[in-house]
């Protein structure tokens, strides 16, 4: 038997305020999710989503399902109503790392850029092929300036991005 | 006009023959290029964005705010760096109270401001809309007679309400920038379908990532094509990595349009880095 859910405004008035508030102009359609290609392939429902956001389920924030969009765009794309799906996404995914729903391969990912300014870690072999092609060994980013590196590094830590990945996932 | 260019983490980090080929591609189209120091990975949207907004619109404004103190507009050759640095310059232009929250962090920091006074763009743009067809046409030196499967990817276009690029579900700019070199553009089903490695899925869900790869592999073969040209490094990484992995003798090399453009301008195939891909490159 179905059970009654209370909607939970402050969630939604939380995703409001991060995503905006087009959420609201959303009737149910199902446009997004049959243009959806992870949708085709997995149990994940953008309608739904968005659903969750409009009435307030903060459930949505356990799920799996939230991080297999691609961020393709072609839900906001087709959209009649014109709401900001991925939008809507990425803020649901801040909320749901904030409480720290995150992947063990993102929370990696994301540590490189914060002890390297960049997501790909580079190597002798990398450093080699470069040369051969007549590049810089290593290249004039974050990798080659110490002090440009700490700059980032201040300005991930100033949005305490540092404390975000250090979260362990529940 | 001079660019700043943007090399991102994937091109220099893992297929270094995509920066190697567009600067030599860039010199021969007279498109002007300057290295600026210091700039970071975009940040990439897929784990950045999905983990803290608030960061990835700082760091990006670090990179912009880098290139605007030098005067330059920012010339990317990856979607998901556009898909960073072109959507943290419309955030920022449009909403005054972000803006100023993020430049007095970036003031404390470096000094730097980002004031929206410069463009991002994609080097398939510029190509298209600034160097233009004709002059490609006219420098190509050695026909590319290859059936293609053209990938756009998903950034370059969209969101198209603020791109503004070309349309997102019919787009032209890809098939007249191939046809310039005498490569024939193949239709396939599900062209403008994702490459299964945006929005950090590649990293987290490895297996839903490949059956969108496989999807867009299969209706590639299909229709016949002999090569796969993008734009795009981290899409390029999926289909040449993805191929070998899936093994399933697909044998469609996986070119970037500046590799394509190398080979159609006659430049040293020793700076186009064609050699490092895992999907044999037999032309």
């Amino acid at each position: 038997m179905s059970e009654f859910i209370e909607p939970n405004t402050e969630f939604s008035k939380e995703v409001a305020k991060r995503a905006g508030n087009t959420f609201n102009l959303c009737f149910q359609c199902g446009t997004c999710t049959g243009s959806c290609a992870s949708g085709y392939f997995t149990a994940f429902r953008t309608r739904k989503v968005v659903r969750m956001a409009q009435l307030g389920l903060p459930t949505v924030l356990e799920s799996d399902d939230l991080w297999a969009c691609t961020t393709c765009y072609t839900c906001y794309e087709r959209c009649p109503r014109g709401v900001d799906i991925p939008e809507i996404i990425f803020a649901i995914r801040n909320m749901a790392v904030e409480k720290g729903y995150m992947g063990e391969a993102h929370r990696k990912t994301a540590g490189f850029l914060l002890k390297t300014g960049h997501m790909v870690p580079i190597n002798d072999e990398i450093k080699k092929t470069r040369q051969h092609l007549g590049l810089e060994e290593v290249p004039d980013t974050t990798l080659a300036n110490p002090k440009a590196l700490s700059s980032v590094q201040r300005l991930m830590m100033a949005m305490h991005f540092d404390e975000l990945i250090g979260t362990k996932e529940e | 006009m001079a660019y700043a260019f943007f090399l991102g983490c994937i091109a220099p980090l893992r297929y270094p023959g995509i920066e190697s080929a567009t600067r030599v591609v860039f010199d021969k189209l007279g498109v002007e290029y300057r290295d600026i120091k210091g700039f970071s990975c975009c940040p990439a949207p897929g784990v950045t964005r999905s983990f803290s907004e608030e960061t990835w619109l700082v760091v990006g404004a670090r990179n912009l705010a880098l290139a605007e103190k030098e005067g330059l507009d920012v010339v990317v050759i990856c979607n998901g760096c556009y898909g960073s640095l072109f959507d943290v310059a419309h955030i920022l232009n449009g909403d005054e109270e972000k803006r100023n929250k993020i430049n007095a962090i970036l003031k404390e920091e470096d000094g730097l401001a980002y004031t929206g006074k410069y463009k991002v763009k994609h080097f398939a743009d510029v190509l298209y809309n600034e160097v233009g067809v004709d002059k490609i046409k006219q420098l190509c030196e050695a026909q590319q007679p290859y059936n293609v499967a053209i990938h756009y990817g998903c950034h370059f276009l969209k969101p198209s309400k603020h791109k503004k690029v070309d349309d997102p579900e019919r787009p032209t700019i890809l098939e007249d920038l191939v046809e310039a070199v005498g490569a024939v553009n193949i239709d396939y089903k599900e062209k403008q379908m994702c490459c299964g490695a945006g929005g950090g899925v590649r990293a987290r869900n490895k297996d839903l990532s490949m059956k969108l790869t496989k999807t867009k592999l299969d209706n590639m073969k299909d229709a016949n094509a002999e090569m796969i040209i993008d734009i795009c490094p981290f899409c390029h990484l999926q289909f040449d990595i993805g191929q070998a992995e899936l093994g399933e003798g697909y044998g469609m090399p996986v070119m970037h349009l500046s590799q394509l453009y190398g080979m159609a301008f006659g430049l040293p195939k020793d700076k186009l880095g064609i050699e490092l891909h895992k999907t044999p490159v037999n032309l």
